[in-house]
């Protein structure tokens, strides 16, 4: 079930497994029938660890949601909750607990907590009195979780905000741990290198860590060279920017939640002969993004304006292939022509499915809307009049398009012009505030405090410098080569960073463990992907984050949310 | 060949001073087993000075080669007069000593973790570690009081130790483990009316049990029922069992009768291995299995005041005269005896040992063996051997044998021997695999080592394997014997965490203890000799000293700590909650912050609560969040105290969100407006004012016009107010907020058009020159479909947009006559774009033509 875990260099399935073998083990300590009571929240992530299939094999029957009052009835010895270690949670374990039925048979109560147990939360359980009738209080360390080949995410989502807003390091702890859980796995990674304060201190803790560990250690050869640690806010344009690549369009338009999308199902629809229109899908379709997909592996890292092509030369192939069964002639032929149809008609329906996928996003980027919040993009990041406030943000502002949008424009703005003056940044603070109501005052607080926005302090705008001399800039990108005209972004200030020393064997490429602290998008994604390929390169990427962001999913993380009282 | 003789080799296989059966020439009995052979080893000299011997006092050896506890009797028979505890290593070293103020002990006996156990009469069990010092207590049952323990006897299962007692009351009571005592009364036994005459404990199929036997009547009683049994195939013409010895893994079972029967089968009785007419009729004094685990020949050792008989199933048995009083201690492959001056070791003599030792043995190993003592001597007599071995294709085979012989033997200068004779071997073979001759040496090194005369630990090899490296060093630590267990840690290269670190931790625990040396004394040994020794748990060290009343050795010792984590419980049960605190940030793990300030709040007043966390920044903010999801009154107190306007400002808004009424919204406006004046943030003051202005004017117009807005943007109200027609107050309010121009025009337009107001729009497009160009009318338009209103904007349009408007309304003529006119090729290409071949050929030809000739310039 996890094939594309393994396709990379360093095969992650040994993490997955791992997990699941803890799980196991959980499982198996309750005794009995069992029903699992979850946190909504890890029913994405879990399901990258484990099917429901392997919790059937330990006797889980039942699945819930964690809500308040009365749990529903089933007849199984054990409850087990899976819950992030949150106080309103316990609240609402205490009330279940609280009011089980006393007449029916008793059931065994067992609290579960993903990633780690947590005294205070244990504390509540008491105060609310329910810590005596729990069997079992373990913990379920589940930092890193494996999404592809080449990626690890914590799908923390507060973790930016967290981090820099609320100086609240606890993701950043579990970063460190969860480090420490891959190291033992795959060896202690000899060099770290890092930028930003968050990477500081999640070095110093690893530092600390190792040497609470030691001894302990197994001596196994380091499968990475190097771990980068980047604080998110090192690069706050990068996130900001609208994604060009195919899987990050995906990501911007429909939103790929733990390896999955959920798409409009018109395009789906299966005509079939005799069928009339009418019975057309109405549940999203629903479809897995990873690497296991060859064809997805090949186009996701696309400029999207690529995939057309791409799409278009996989169609030859695989119909030429299709093809081939004229010329079988003999029996070993027709043989091996038929041992090979599964893995072509699978081709097919890959190829199907993201043409349909390409077409439903190719109607939104042909659209005047996007052209024009491109084009405005564009400018900001060439520096073209972004000491002013712009036209095209204003008239969104006048037509309420959606505050995210308006947000991220603003934000992109000031970052790019290294701080808005007084008066553009007040214009637009009030703009928003009279358009979409007084109570985004607090968001507005808390980007200005994440310094997405900010006054101009320093009497020059450096970021033109910065532009120029680093070359983050590429005029006229060659689109169907170079991925994703903002990887240079990236790997300009970074690239340096990572290329000290060459201790790796000779002849084998290096591998490099690149951690966003806060958040990493598809399009960064892509770039470092690009990196790997490139010949010369030496150096293998692979990519881990506290969660995997887009624009809006990271505006939104920082935003406030107050209800207008009725 | 000449004739070999290992005398001197051999000559500690004590020769039995008789045969009860008489052996033929060819040392096979008659019934055709192979003879079968014990060696007694001594082991030690004891090195006590015992005057009586073993008479009057009562003794308990630990098996394992583990400690001796004696409990002599006082000389003189007063009252007032009391027993000796002395405690001995397996060498007679003496470890402790004390006078026994405690009441009547009925049994002594060892836990499996070097544990002195001391049954009382009154049903009490007093535990004292190696070195006499008392530990703790418990007790068999508070029936016990009354009615008296009668007998005890302590054992080991895999549940750890127990202790089986029989009350006066003629029931016994049974601990599995003294760990986790839980207290079983085991059935009654009917009719029993006295001590039986013999009884044991057995661990059978998890469960405990109590074999007893009442004359002739055998019982099992387990946890539910008494159950009289049978042993398979027993004589008719036994009488009374007098004696009972469960084998050391419970699996065979001996029985004396007091007809001088033995009847040694399974423990469960159902299969009988022998039985043996030993032709004794006193009782003995004590009885032993003595078998070597896989070994073919079970045998039972049987001891009288003076003479030692072992038996088994061969009915051949051996004879041995002991000159004094003795002690039997089964072990796991051998017996060991103890008597007043020696310590001796009785085992069946290893197959191997045998072949290698026996007189004109052929063996590969004994070839082997002389073959390397002739070259020793540089005589060519050992390649004659060698070739011999050879010839049998024997020579790994001899290999092996002479290094497993070694593993047997106690003498290093046999194991020598034997182990250069196996080097040698060794020489002569390719791909011989070292494995077993590296780890034999390791292993009697390290047996050596224990066994010596000042450890006094004499283990055999197959002990020293069931028992572990890592239980070895726990017994020597027990023993203190720091030095000796760090040598054997490093010498068989067990990771540290393991070995060292863990001695180096009970080292420490001990110095920590020792009062007469000062804290800075000891906190500097224990961290020069620890140092940064991978494993090392400085907390629990510490907790030790905290333990002994140490409070300041105990941080002292907490510094070294790098776990700051587990820093943290200790320093909180020692009331330093600061520095727990600054130790929990420091771990950087949150969750052990927040339980720090949880405990810091309750034993705090608030006042010093506050000021200590401001001196926190980290437990600050975790703090804060705590309280904004859980106490906002107390998030207040903090911004407050640290006049965090701004905070306070963003506070009062957000509560502000949580008010029904109108009135107390207003107050929480007008504080936070307050707290942002105060914190100079002009803006947000004044868009707070603002705020409070609009619901004012909302409020105003709900009472008037009974339009609901209260609450929403001002962008809304003004939306909802050009809906409802109510233009004047959305002028006004437009004046008031000064609202850009721009966005006015858009939102009137907006609103008219949704309202298809289409005359209003019309006379709102001329009220003055359009801010937002005309291009949005159109679009507007189009948006509800209307565009025949549409059109009427179209020649507004600014030139630039004029294409785009044209197309907007689907004039594509209109379109291309703009685009032709300003000769823009990016226009013309966008008409081009929305032409279809088939209907529009005259405008696609225009365009082209046009295209053409501006491509030629």
């Amino acid at each position: 079930m996890a094939a594309h875990l393994s396709y990379g260099r360093v095969n992650l399935n040994i993490l997955r497994e791992a997990a699941r073998k803890e799980l196991r083990e959980f499982l198996d300590k309750c005794a009995g029938s069992k029903a699992i009571v979850w946190d909504e929240y890890l029913t994405g992530p879990f399901g990258l660890i484990a099917q429901y299939s392997l919790l059937k094999e330990h006797e889980v029957e039942k699945m819930f949601t964690l809500k308040p009052g009365r749990l529903p009835a089933a007849d199984v010895k054990n409850i087990i909750f899976f819950v992030r270690p949150k106080l309103e949670l316990m609240d609402i374990i205490a009330d279940n607990v609280a009011s089980e039925d006393k007449l029916r048979t008793p059931r065994d109560f067992h609290v579960l907590f993903v990633p780690r147990r947590s005294l205070l939360c244990e504390q509540r359980l008491k105060e609310k009195g329910v810590l005596g009738s729990l069997i079992n209080v373990d913990e379920y360390i589940l930092d890193l979780i494996p999404y592809d080949g080449d990626l690890l995410s914590m799908e923390s989502e507060s973790a930016f905000r967290e981090c820099y807003l609320e100086n609240d390091q606890t993701s950043l702890y579990h970063t460190a741990k969860g480090l420490m859980t891959l190291q033992a796995l795959y060896g202690t990674i000899p060099q770290i290198f890092g930028k930003g304060e968050c990477a500081r201190h999640v070095a110093n803790m690893m530092l600390r860590m190792k040497r609470e560990f030691a001894g302990c250690q197994t001596q196994i050869l380091p499968v990475f060279d190097t771990l980068l640690l980047l604080d998110r806010n090192v690069d706050l344009l990068t996130p900001l920017a609208t994604q060009l690549t195919y899987e990050g369009l995906i990501d911007e338009i429909y939103s790929i939640n733990n390896g999955y999308v959920k798409l409009p199902p018109e395009k789906f629809a299966q005509k079939k002969q005799g069928e009339g229109e009418k019975d057309l899908p109405t549940e999203p379709k629903k479809l897995q993004l990873n690497s296991a997909e060859e064809l997805y592996a090949e186009i996701r890292d696309k400029n999207f304006n690529a995939v057309g092509a791409a799409l278009s030369k996989k169609a030859k192939i695989i119909s030429a292939a299709f093809e081939e069964r004229h010329n079988a002639k003999t029996v070993g032929e027709i043989k091996q022509f038929v041992s090979q149809l599964p893995h072509m008609q699978a081709a097919r329906t890959s190829l199907a499915n993201h043409t349909s996928v390409a077409e439903l996003i190719k109607d939104i980027t042909t659209s005047d809307a996007f052209f024009d919040n491109l084009t405005v993009e564009q400018e900001f990041m060439t520096g073209v009049d972004t000491d002013k406030a712009n036209t095209y943000i204003e008239d969104c502002i006048a037509r309420k398009d959606p505050l995210i949008k308006i947000l991220r424009l603003v934000c992109m703005q000031s970052v790019c012009n290294n701080g808005l003056k007084q008066k553009v940044l007040d214009f637009y603070k009030r703009e928003i505030l009279q358009t979409y109501g007084f109570q985004h005052i607090l968001t507005l607080n808390n980007l200005e405090k994440a310094g997405l926005l900010k006054l101009q302090t320093a009497t020059r705008n450096n970021y033109p410098t910065i532009r120029k001399t680093l070359k983050l800039w590429m005029e006229d990108a060659n689109e169907q080569v170079a991925s994703h005209q903002f990887y240079v972004l990236q790997k300009a200030e970074y690239v340096p960073v990572c290329r000290p020393t060459s201790t790796g064997q000779q002849g084998e490429n290096r591998i490099t463990l690149v951690f966003f602290l806060g958040g990493v998008t598809y399009a960064e994604i892509a770039a470092l992907r690009f990196l790997s390929q490139m010949e010369d390169g030496g150096t293998e990427y692979v990519i881990a984050t506290t969660k995997l962001i887009n624009g809006t999913s990271f505006i939104k993380s920082l935003m406030e949310r107050l209800e207008v009282p009725p | 060949m000449s004739c070999r003789s290992y005398a001197s080799y051999y000559h500690y296989y004590l020769r039995p001073v008789a045969m009860l059966s008489e052996l033929g020439p060819d040392s096979r009995s008659h019934d055709g087993c192979v003879f079968f052979s014990h060696r007694k080893i001594e082991l030690y000299e004891m090195g006590w000075n015992l005057k009586e011997g073993l008479r009057n006092c009562q003794i308990a050896a630990a098996p394992y080669g583990g400690p001796i506890a004696l409990l002599k009797e006082p000389q003189r028979s007063s009252p007032s007069a009391r027993p000796q505890l002395e405690i001995y290593t397996s060498s007679g070293s003496p470890m402790a000593s004390f006078m026994w103020k405690s009441g009547v002990v009925k049994q002594l006996g060892w836990t499996i973790s070097d544990d002195l156990l001391c049954v009382q009469e009154d049903g009490t069990v007093l535990v004292y570690d190696l070195f006499g010092s008392f530990k703790r207590h418990f007790s068999m049952g508070n029936e016990l009081v009354q009615s008296h323990v009668l007998e005890a006897k302590i054992f080991h299962s895999p549940y750890g130790t127990g202790i089986a007692v029989l009350s006066g009351a003629y029931r016994f009571i049974l601990a599995t483990n003294i760990e986790d005592i839980k207290l079983r009364r085991l059935p009654e036994v009917p009719g029993l009316q006295g001590v039986p005459s013999c009884w044991t404990v057995l661990s059978q199929d998890r469960q405990t049990k109590v074999l007893l036997a009442t004359g002739a009547d055998l019982y099992i009683l387990d946890n539910t029922a008494c159950t009289p049994v049978s042993p398979s195939g027993f004589s008719p013409q036994a009488t009374n069992i007098i004696q009972v010895a469960g084998s050391f893994s419970y699996k065979y079972l001996a029985l004396f009768t007091d007809s001088g029967h033995v009847w040694m089968g399974s423990a469960n009785l159902k299969e009988k291995l022998c039985e043996v007419d030993t032709k004794m009729r006193t009782p003995p004094t004590q009885m032993a299995w003595c078998w070597r685990p896989k070994s073919q020949q079970p045998s039972v050792v049987i001891m009288w005041e003076k003479y030692l008989l072992v038996v088994g199933p061969c009915k051949d048995t051996i004879q041995y005269n002991l000159d004094n009083e003795s002690v039997l201690v089964p072990e796991l492959d051998s017996v060991r005896i103890i008597s007043g001056t020696h310590h001796e070791l009785l085992q069946e003599v290893p197959v191997v040992s045998e072949e290698i030792f026996k007189i004109a043995s052929m063996a590969p190993g004994a070839l082997l063996l002389e073959a390397h003592k002739e070259y020793e001597k540089e005589s060519q007599k050992a390649d004659e051997y060698l070739r011999e071995i050879k010839e049998q294709d024997g020579l790994g085979e001899a290999v092996k044998q002479c290094v497993e012989a070694a593993g047997y033997e106690h003498e290093p200068e046999t194991q020598k021997m034997l182990l250069r004779a196996a080097s040698f071997g060794k020489c002569f073979l390719s791909n011989f695999r070292p494995e077993q001759f590296v780890s034999t040496c390791r292993d009697l090194r390290v047996l050596n080592a224990v066994r010596d005369y000042t450890v006094g630990i004499p283990l055999t090899l197959q002990q020293y394997k069931q028992m572990t490296v890592q239980v070895l060093i726990d017994r020597l630590v027990y023993r203190k014997l720091y030095p000796l267990a760090i040598e054997i840690c490093r010498y068989l290269k067990i990771p540290e965490y393991q070995g060292v670190s863990r001695v180096l931790k009970h080292w420490a625990c001990c110095k920590v203890q020792q009062k007469e040396e000062a804290d800075e004394v000891i906190a500097r040994m224990v961290s020069l000799k620890l140092g940064e020794t991978a494993g090392i748990s400085y907390s629990d060290i510490a907790a030790r000293a905290y333990e002994c009343g140490r409070t300041e050795l105990a941080i002292k010792l907490l510094e070294f700590e790098p776990r700051s984590g587990e820093q943290v419980p200790l320093l909180l049960k020692m009331k330093r909650s600061q520095l727990a605190l600054s130790k929990a940030i420091e771990s950087g793990d949150t969750d052990l912050v927040y339980t720090v300030v949880t405990y810091l709040k309750n034993e705090m007043n608030r006042g010093d609560f506050f000021m200590t966390l401001r001196n926190q920044p980290i437990a600050l903010s975790l703090y804060r969040q705590f309280c904004k999801h859980q106490e906002q009154d107390t998030l207040k107190d903090l911004y407050n105290q640290d006049d965090d306007h701004q905070e306070l400002g963003n506070f009062y808004v957000r509560a502000s969100y949580q008010e029904g009424r109108l009135d107390t919204r207003m107050s929480c406006l007008q504080n936070a407006m307050d707290e942002y004046n105060k914190a100079k943030n002009e803006f947000n003051a004044k868009a707070t004012e603002e705020e409070m202005r609009l619901l004012r004017f909302q409020r105003r117009l709900e009472e008037e016009k009974g339009e609901r807005m209260v609450g929403c943007s001002l962008q809304d109200t003004l939306h909802c107010l050009l809906i409802v027609g109510l233009h004047k107050q959305a002028e006004q309010l437009y004046k008031d907020f000064r609202v850009p121009d721009k966005r006015y025009w858009w939102l009137k337009l907006n609103a008219l058009a949704e309202k298809e107001d289409w005359e209003e729009m019309e006379k709102f497009s001329k009220t003055k020159k359009s801010p937002i160009g005309y291009l949005p009318f159109v679009d507007v338009c189009i948006k509800h479909h209307n565009k025949y209103e549409a059109r009427k904007y179209v020649s507004k349009v600014t030139p630039e947009q004029k294409v785009k408007a044209h197309i907007a309304v689907g004039d594509l003529e209109g379109a291309a006559e703009v685009a032709i006119e300003r000769r823009n090729e990016g226009e013309i290409s966008l008409v081009l774009s929305h032409c279809t071949a088939t209907t529009d050929r005259t405008i696609v030809d225009r365009l082209n033509r046009t295209r053409a000739t501006a491509g030629k310039k």
